[in-house]
């Protein structure tokens, strides 16, 4: 046996380490798209487990890839040099709220909405609200910063996180923030550390910040006959006054999906909808929903439906969340982008992949948070066409170009992992990755800590096919 | 076709692309929770399944995932994108079978087991009769009743004092072959007795056909019907369970019939795919859709028919334990609330997570024994903490492993396990 792997069991159970070939696979993938197989995969349950095995990683030089669930949209915990996988979703669930100083701290392995379940008990919420959420863990938030619908009002992951435990590549042990809301102490780590993607070190606990949960919501739904006219109606909202907790977008191609999977009664002719909530008292939520119905009316939307409800909103948003399974019917392999785009510019970016659509011929269907700019175009193919793999690529590719050319980013929510970072210098230019480099370096000099991510290597290019 | 094309088809290998590898299924599997690694979650599995057909892992490799699968179908209640989770199991669990040099005596007793035992009326009456001789003598454990204990490091003497009192072989013998309600009949049922529950449980087989003639329901009895194929399909031998369909076909074809009832949620659940075992446009997939047609659980057909009201309260607070194969494969929900909503005296306390499998699955507590008793533990625990009198559930297996958890947990002086059935007919059902 090689040396790092006996190293190893002196700081963890045997059982904690899994070799066989069966275990190996089984973490060799994510939600996104590569195939890596890793040396071994080690399951900690505590800090000093985790401070052994960087110190045996960092002293053999044996990468190490930190991961949750591998619901990762992005890459983030493949093993793509061979090495550890640490998972980290098997440490026990812990959950310590402070109600009265609005805050809570948890261990990495608590699934992100177990968090808000437990901050409801007590008439608060954490906000952040992933479409994973329920199976995603806090640890693998953290490390990608996600985000999610409500984003658009209450801000994503960093927005709500105060400090962190975090074990450094070299295997020393870290405070980050703290359990304040304001904190100016130095530079600001914690921000730094969340969306590094495992870079720099792994995250043990957690304090998150969390806001009083809104007593009442309120949906509408809002149909439009040409996107210009859905983006002009969502600026407009967005200025007069009203801030929305939740407004989500969907195209033409993915309502005709989901009345094809499921009929529901969605206008199959509109060339959009978009799904409004709004949160607070429920006498300030009638007058909003009053402004908003009427901005909506008088900018030309073709119809506005307001339930009457729980039961009628609820079918609304169980349409919303038909999407992602109908036009998985559409075809099988599904490229899910977050390509994000400055608000204004939402039509623009959908007159591109109208364009993409067209040069490459693959099918695309848009979706996504349209409040924030952070749209889900979807490349739909299938993995067994090779050929249509490849266009799929050229798509992507020119996709991401699209989304910068506009003033936009490559990811909003999903992170930059393998699949974006060829295209990182074209979007932060080659010093800007290389002040990013640096930081890199000096905090995991021996570049342990989940390599292949973030930064290329060199000719790195978008794979989506399988070698 | 090559080894490798070959195998791709019998593993169903292009069915594993419809998996997006989102990981959704990981909160719904009980052996993920037990287990505690992604090679014992469904997305696993099905990663696993395909690096065999890639030829990038061996069959010996994705063996012990597959048969740590319960089968309980939970994945495929919350996946998004449908995934043919069953077709995949099933594939790979033929792939195992068929892979696997087994010794002489391994052999000879599978083939008792799956091509004589089970499917064979005698044997199960036998079995039965047996169990009631042995329980009346009080001699030797019910261990060593079968074969079966040499087949694997089996615990049956585990079950020996779980199983519930025998009827006399008299009283056996003395069911017919057709009951008629007292009034017109509304409809004709052919009763599905299954193996294990005519044996085991003929008492709630009587009490089954007692419950539909009260509600007005002509009965028949086909003759010439056997195992429901579950457990063959469950152990990769596809062959037998399309012999055993074709013969229950057959068997529920001789008289004009509404419904074919069962009264065993696994069964239900193999009867109700029948028409997957064989290819699109075959005359058999015709004569297997006409029988799926007509396949009902018991507590769906007494719901439909409307017939009963109870009449005698049954004073006692009690939890219902669903089966999953009648809720995550028959789609079969609410019908066994509904009436057990209707039975007076009752109070009915939810368990936090009814749709977590028992652990039970087939004959999974026997071959996958320590596993079992993890998963029996967790649901154990949730049972306890809404300290019902009586646990109510709709399957054999289920129920025999309801009463083993309440055996671990010492509570058998506080609670008991019965079948939905059973706990009707004491609540006096009238029309």
């Amino acid at each position: 046996m090689e040396q790092w792997k006996e190293a190893l069991q002196k700081h963890i159970q045997e059982e904690r380490i899994l070799t066989s070939l069966a275990d190996r696979y089984s973490y060799s993938f994510d939600a996104s798209f590569g195939e890596h197989l890793p040396e071994v995969v080690v399951q900690p349950s505590n800090r000093d487990e985790v401070v052994g095995i960087l110190k045996v990683a960092n002293e053999y030089k044996v990468p190490v890839y930190p991961r949750g669930q591998g619901t990762c949209l992005s890459g983030g915990p493949l093993p793509v040099h061979g090495g550890i996988v640490l998972d980290m979703s098997q440490w026990p669930e812990s959950i310590d709220l402070r109600v009265d100083d609005l805050t809570v701290t948890v261990s990495p392995s608590v699934l992100t909405a177990r968090i808000n379940e437990e901050a409801m008990k007590h008439g608060l919420m954490y906000a952040p609200d992933p479409s994973s959420a329920h199976v995603a863990t806090i640890g693998g938030n953290l490390a990608e910063n996600s985000g999610g619908p409500r984003g658009l009002k209450y801000g994503v992951t960093k927005d709500f996180v105060l400090g962190l435990e975090v074990v450094t590549p070299e295997g020393e042990v870290i405070r980050t923030g703290g359990q304040t809301i304001k904190n100016v102490t130095g530079f600001d780590l914690t921000k730094l550390l969340v969306g590094s993607e495992g870079t720099l070190g792994v995250i043990t606990e957690a304090t998150l910040k969390l806001v009083p949960k809104p007593p009442a919501v309120q949906t509408l739904m809002v149909t439009f006959d040409n996107v210009h006219t859905a983006g002009k109606a969502i600026s407009k909202t967005l200025t007069s006054g009203v801030l929305p907790s939740k407004l989500e977008f969907m195209d033409q191609a993915c309502i005709q999906a989901v009345e094809n999977f499921n009929p529901i009664g969605l206008p199959t002719h509109a060339a959009a909808i978009v799904i409004v909530e709004l949160d607070g008292h429920p006498e300030a939520l009638k007058v909003e929903k009053e402004i908003v119905q009427e901005i909506m009316e008088s900018i030309g939307a073709t119809d506005v439906v307001v339930p009457g409800n729980q039961e009628e909103a609820d079918q609304i948003w169980h349409a919303r969340k038909q999407v992602s399974p109908a036009i998985a019917k559409i075809k099988p392999t599904k490229v899910s982008e977050d390509a994000t785009v400055p608000r204004s510019k939402i039509p623009d970016m959908m007159a591109r992949l109208e364009d993409i659509k067209q040069k490459y011929n693959v099918e695309v269907v848009c979706f996504g948070h349209a409040g924030d700019g952070n749209l889900h175009p979807n490349i739909l193919c299938d993995k067994r066409d090779q050929e249509e793999m490849k266009r799929a690529e050229q798509a992507v590719e020119e996709l991401f170009q699209a989304a910068i050319d506009l003033g936009g980013t490559l990811s909003g929510e999903h992170g930059i992992g393998t699949m974006k970072a060829p295209f990182m210098e074209s979007e932060l230019g080659a010093t800007g990755v290389g002040m990013m480099r640096r930081i890199k370096d000096a905090w995991d000099p021996n570049g342990i800590m989940n390599p292949g991510k973030i930064f290329a290597e060199k000719g790195q290019k978008l794979v989506l096919r399988d070698e | 076709m090559s080894n490798l094309q070959e195998l791709q088809k019998t593993i169903n290998y292009d069915k594993t692309f419809d998996c997006v590898q989102c990981g959704y299924c990981l909160p719904a599997c009980p052996t993920y929770e037990t287990m505690e690694k992604e090679t014992h979650s469904p997305r696993g599995r099905i990663n696993l399944v395909k690096m065999v057909a890639e030829g990038k892992a061996s069959v010996e490799d994705l063996r012990d995932p597959i048969e740590k699968c319960l089968g309980c179908m939970a994945c495929t209640t919350v996946c998004p994108t449908d995934v043919q989770y069953g077709q995949i199991l099933e594939g790979a669990k033929e792939v195992i079978e068929d892979h696997e040099v087994k010794s002489q005596a391994q052999k000879r007793t599978e083939d008792f087991l799956f091509g004589s035992f089970f499917p064979s009326k005698g044997w199960m009456k036998t079995l039965g009769n047996m169990t009631w001789f042995y329980q009346k003598s009080g001699l030797q454990s019910f261990a060593n009743l079968t074969s079966v204990s040499k087949m694997a490091p089996l615990h049956l003497g585990y079950f020996e004092q779980i199983i519930p009192k025998q009827p006399s072989p008299r009283k056996r013998a003395k069911r017919t072959k057709r009951y008629l309600p007292k009034r017109k009949a509304s409809a004709k049922v052919a009763f599905f007795t299954g193996c294990v529950m005519d044996s085991v449980f003929f008492e709630t087989n009587q009490n089954t056909i007692d419950l539909m003639v009260r509600s007005g329901l002509e009965i028949v009895i086909p003759e010439q019907q056997t195992c429901c194929g579950a457990l063959h399909a469950h152990a990769g031998k596809v062959q037998n369970s399309v012999e055993l369909a074709k013969r229950n076909i057959r068997a529920f074809e001789e008289e004009e019939i509404d419904y074919i009832v069962n009264n065993a949620g696994g069964c239900g659940a193999r009867l109700i795919e029948y028409h997957h075992l064989f290819e699109e446009g075959t005359k058999w997939r015709e004569r297997a859709e006409q029988f799926v047609s007509r396949v009902k659980d018991i507590s769906q057909i007494l719901v439909d028919v409307e017939g009963l009201h109870f009449t005698k309260p049954v004073d006692k607070t009690i939890t219902y334990q669903p089966s999953c194969h009648m809720s995550n494969v028959q789609g079969v929900k609410t019908p066994p609330l509904e009436l057990l909503k209707k039975v007076p005296g009752l109070e009915l306390k939810e368990l936090e997570r009814p749709e977590f499998c028992c652990g039970s699955a087939g004959i999974y507590n026997i071959v996958n024994y320590e596993e079992s008793m993890e998963i029996l533990d967790v649901k154990m625990k949730d049972v306890c903490s809404v300290h019902p009198e009586r646990v109510v559930t709709t399957n054999p297996g289920c129920l025999l492993q309801m009463k083993l958890g309440i055996e671990r947990e010492g509570q058998s002086e506080q609670m008991d396990a019965v079948h939905l059935v059973d706990l009707l007919l004491e609540a006096g059902p009238q029309v």
